[in-house]
């Protein structure tokens, strides 16, 4: 196969989550899991000092609590699950999205459907 | 060496479940003379799905709690009940015992015994802090009044990061059961693909941590 052909670089097989990249060796493996515990790292000080400053305007707080913590899940994901968007690791992302949806029906329905119970139940209360 | 169009699928640009660059790239794993995926790949695939049942198991646990975490029955409130400095000694051990736990990955792959011993150990030893604070953070919460039975956000709060708890602990259990393999056994086949489902195991437990100091302690101590 030649170079002109575009393909993209692919490894043997399928990946399984988790597996560790084939090419780099021990050192890169290291330094690929070393990339990740720094931006983790870097992600959960900028969440805990956002969480106790007095420079943000506060009602902004949790939204970039959320938004932290859903980068920081990325670098957990990509750095050390290996689950990447490669097309060896198409099975594994489907799983993840498939995942996440439920994920997001259960605590968003619950958030929604309660909240606008409490809005019936203060009424009833106050008549 | 051409491209055969006929193994794959036309509308499968990814060509997925195919053996690539052995063998011309023509032979469909899955689909014809390549036979299955390996062992390693079904195994791995497999516990992924279980991982993600945990996540949608523990995504029931959060609803609850921030359904309920207004709920405090005029009791404490998260404000003043949480640490956050606790969180942050909790959180720096989880995620360095993450890191670790990719190291003893990195020396089975390369079959390094010492360094596989040497990294589990540390793994053990940072989770076994993470729950010694967590238990001490409890047994203080129960000593001031605030157990799980004084309101329903407390309730939720012991549950949701109790059962966080919970898998670390038999994360632990687990991880001893790996050394005690590989000290026995050695890197088998077959311990390897338990190595590398514990060790997703545990990336996984700190993915969900991730969203517990974040969305109970961060914004419990900021609300």
């Amino acid at each position: 196969m030649s170079p002109q052909d575009n393909e993209p670089v692919m490894s043997e097989f399928d990946s399984a989550p988790g597996d560790e990249e084939a090419q780099g060796g021990v050192i890169g493996a290291i330094r690929n899991h070393s990339i990740g515990l720094a931006l983790a790292i870097l992600l959960t000080v900028t969440s805990f000092y956002i969480a106790g400053t007095h420079l943000v305007w506060h009602p902004s707080i949790p939204v970039a609590i959320t938004v932290l913590a859903i980068a920081q899940m990325g670098v957990h994901l990509v750095f050390f699950l290996h689950i990447t968007t490669g097309p060896e690791s198409t099975n594994n992302v489907m799983a993840l999205a498939f995942g996440v949806l439920i994920v997001f029906l259960i605590i968003g329905g619950s958030l929604w459907i309660m909240a606008h119970l409490d809005q019936n139940m203060m009424v009833m209360t106050q008549t | 060496m051409t491209y055969i169009p006929f193994t794959s699928a036309p509308d499968d640009p990814y060509r997925m479940g195919q053996q690539r660059g052995v063998h011309g790239g023509g032979h469909a794993r899955g689909y014809g003379d390549a036979g299955p995926a390996p062992k390693r790949v079904v195994v791995a695939y497999g516990f992924w799905i279980f991982l993600l049942s945990d996540i949608v198991m523990f995504s029931a646990f959060f609803a609850t709690y921030a359904v309920l975490h207004g709920r405090t029955a005029h009791g404490p409130t998260a404000h003043e009940l949480f640490d956050t400095r606790n969180t942050a000694v909790e959180t720096a051990c989880l995620l360095a015992s993450t890191f670790t736990c990719s190291l003893a990955s990195i020396a089975t792959a390369v079959r390094n015994k010492p360094w596989f011993y040497a990294a589990m150990a540390v793994t053990c030893l940072l989770g076994l802090a993470f729950l010694s604070l967590e238990a001490r953070e409890f047994a203080g919460l129960v000593g001031r009044g605030a157990g799980p039975t004084r309101s329903a956000f407390l309730t939720a709060f012991f549950t949701l990061v109790g059962c966080h708890g919970l898998h670390v602990s038999l994360g632990i259990l687990w991880l001893l059961t790996m050394m005690a393999q590989v000290f026995a056994k050695g890197f088998r086949a077959h311990i390897e693909r338990r190595i590398l489902c514990f060790a997703l195991f545990w990336h996984t437990l700190d993915i969900i941590w991730v969203a517990i100091f974040s969305i109970v302690y961060l914004m419990g101590a900021s609300g």
